[in-house]
């Protein structure tokens, strides 16, 4: 049955059905939801204040660091997607609900992008949440409405892509605690990144260096520029372009993965 | 006493048997303060160029200290995950029941969180010497830094241990650490107190980890500062914790 062609509306349908169980599931986790959209606000309550002095540095692009850094509570909550993602997957593997999948008609395409729904809709309630505080707290957004719009839609995208690398790490292990275990690594990528000062105000040159070849520091500065420049067309182009890459690159990890553990099975 | 010296020593093998045969529990505690350390002293080391910042043995030293008293305390709050687990699994119940002195047990994990500590902050200062720190302070100062180290630690092994007697599951763990991060955050982290501005100046002038990063901030830079204060606040963290793990100890005991 596998095997046989099926029509987009037919994948789609099985998308649908995957991802409707995933949002629910993930909806009826308060405590996974509230410190997802809790803890990158308080972070930012504490980082505007403790750093709101490093706007006195010459050459700094924002007069608040509230703008400078709003940014970083979008990538967080694309981090903390990808770990619901990739928990979930893992979840899903463990407890056998794979193994009974495989049962059935559904595409794997249906079962990995339909299984990322959850941690997506979670990740949109996060971006808005984290934009409306920001307008309260007296962030400006120079890209005004459309710009506004934009970093929404832009801050999901980042969140599916970054979604990616969770689900090839719970499709790849199994399992939840090793998909948890593994992400502060994850975590260290972001930290080397140009999250908390430009890349040109890092004093320290290796940490400029390592700052300048991470990928994250792109999509930052892509997210950053629409709150705190306008449209500025380079960033905004090189920051897609690492999302596009992170995305085609780990949903092809995670659909290699995911056969080889259906394979498997 | 000899009772309570054989329980703690038995905990105290256990645990660290366990965690040193099992990178995947120890990784953590020495991960995560290599991050911050890379990431404050690293990447924010321009802040100390901020008009008004006055520390003089550096940024990275600035931040050391802080990295340094953050590893106390999540060491002892991965301690308090290790007492949880052994919980989980029931092996925490058959302690209770075999051990003649049970308060033993409490300082057995106590020990061996400073213990597993020791470790992490002589990997964060070698680290750190790498990464340039300066080292103004003479031992009996740096001494002073330890022990505000070990006292951070020890009030944070207490506290985690408290809520695994009472929660007895693993679950319990955000709820360990949260408090934790939140009182070390709203902390002076990136600056000296004076330069942070709104209500978070107000919740650090308040908060007790405030005083212990300032005394150890003046011990490492020869500048001693706040240092009574410093003792008490980490004295009277201890005492709160300790109440609150025997009282968890007593409940867990009636199997509460």
């Amino acid at each position: 049955m596998r095997g046989d062609p099926v029509g987009l509306n037919e994948t789609l349908e099985q998308v649908g059905l995957v991802a409707r169980r995933s949002v629910r599931r993930t909806l009826s986790q308060p405590a996974l939801i509230i410190p997802t959209i809790v803890f990158p606000l308080l972070l930012l309550a504490i980082n505007a204040s403790g750093l709101g002095s490093a706007t006195k540095i010459p050459g700094f692009p924002a007069s608040s660091y509230l703008d400078f850094s709003i940014t970083v509570c979008f990538m967080q909550g694309a981090l903390f997607s990808a770990i619901t993602a990739g928990t979930e997957l893992a979840t899903d593997i463990q407890s056998g609900f794979l193994n009974r999948l495989q049962l059935t008609p559904l595409r794997r395409v249906a079962i990995l992008v339909g299984q990322l729904a959850g941690a997506t809709t979670v990740a949109l309630l996060g971006a808005v949440v984290y934009l409306v505080v920001g307008l309260i707290a007296g962030v400006k957004i120079e890209s005004g409405v459309g710009g506004a719009f934009l970093l929404l839609a832009y801050a999901v995208f980042v969140a599916i892509a970054f979604s990616g690398i969770g689900a090839t790490m719970g499709a790849r292990t199994g399992s939840p605690e090793a998909v948890q275990g593994v992400f502060p690594l994850v975590f260290a990528v972001f930290f080397l990144s140009s999250m908390s000062m430009p890349r040109d105000l890092i004093a320290i040159d290796w940490f400029r260096t390592v700052a300048t070849w991470n990928p994250t520091s792109y999509v930052i500065e892509g997210l950053r520029s629409l709150v705190i420049t306008g449209w500025d067309g380079t960033a905004l182009w090189r920051g897609a372009a690492v999302g596009a890459a992170v995305l085609v690159l780990t949903f092809w990890a995670a659909s290699r993965a995911l056969a080889t553990r259906m394979a498997r099975t | 006493m000899r009772d309570f010296t054989a329980v703690a020593g038995a905990v105290l093998r256990r645990n660290l048997i366990h965690a040193f045969k099992n990178p995947a529990l120890l990784m953590p505690s020495l991960i995560f303060p290599l991050l911050f350390l890379t990431a404050f002293a690293g990447g924010l080391s321009n802040v100390g160029n901020i008009p008004g910042f006055d520390f003089p043995s550096g940024y990275t030293t600035f931040q050391y200290v802080f990295v340094f008293l953050q590893s106390a305390a999540f060491g002892g709050v991965f301690t308090g995950f290790a007492v949880a687990a052994d919980f989980e699994s029931g092996f925490g119940r058959r302690l209770l029941l075999a051990s003649p002195q049970r308060r033993g047990i409490v300082a057995g994990y106590v020990v061996a969180a400073i213990c597993r500590w020791a470790l992490t902050a002589t990997i964060v200062t070698i680290a750190a010497l790498i990464a340039g720190m300066e080292i103004d302070g003479n031992p009996a100062q740096l001494l002073g830094l330890v022990s505000l180290g070990l006292l951070t630690n020890i009030a944070a092994c207490l506290w985690g241990t408290g809520l695994a007697l009472r929660f007895q599951t693993l679950q319990a763990g955000p709820i360990m650490q949260i408090p934790i991060f939140l009182l070390l955050f709203m902390a002076p982290v990136y600056v000296p107190l004076h330069l942070i501005k709104g209500w978070v100046n107000t919740a650090a002038s308040y908060n007790p980890i405030t005083a212990l990063v300032e005394a150890g901030r003046g011990f490492i830079s020869a500048t001693p500062d706040v240092v009574g204060l410093a003792y008490l606040s980490g004295a009277a963290l201890v005492a709160a914790a300790l109440v609150w793990t025997l009282t968890g100890l007593t409940r867990a005991e009636r199997g509460e």
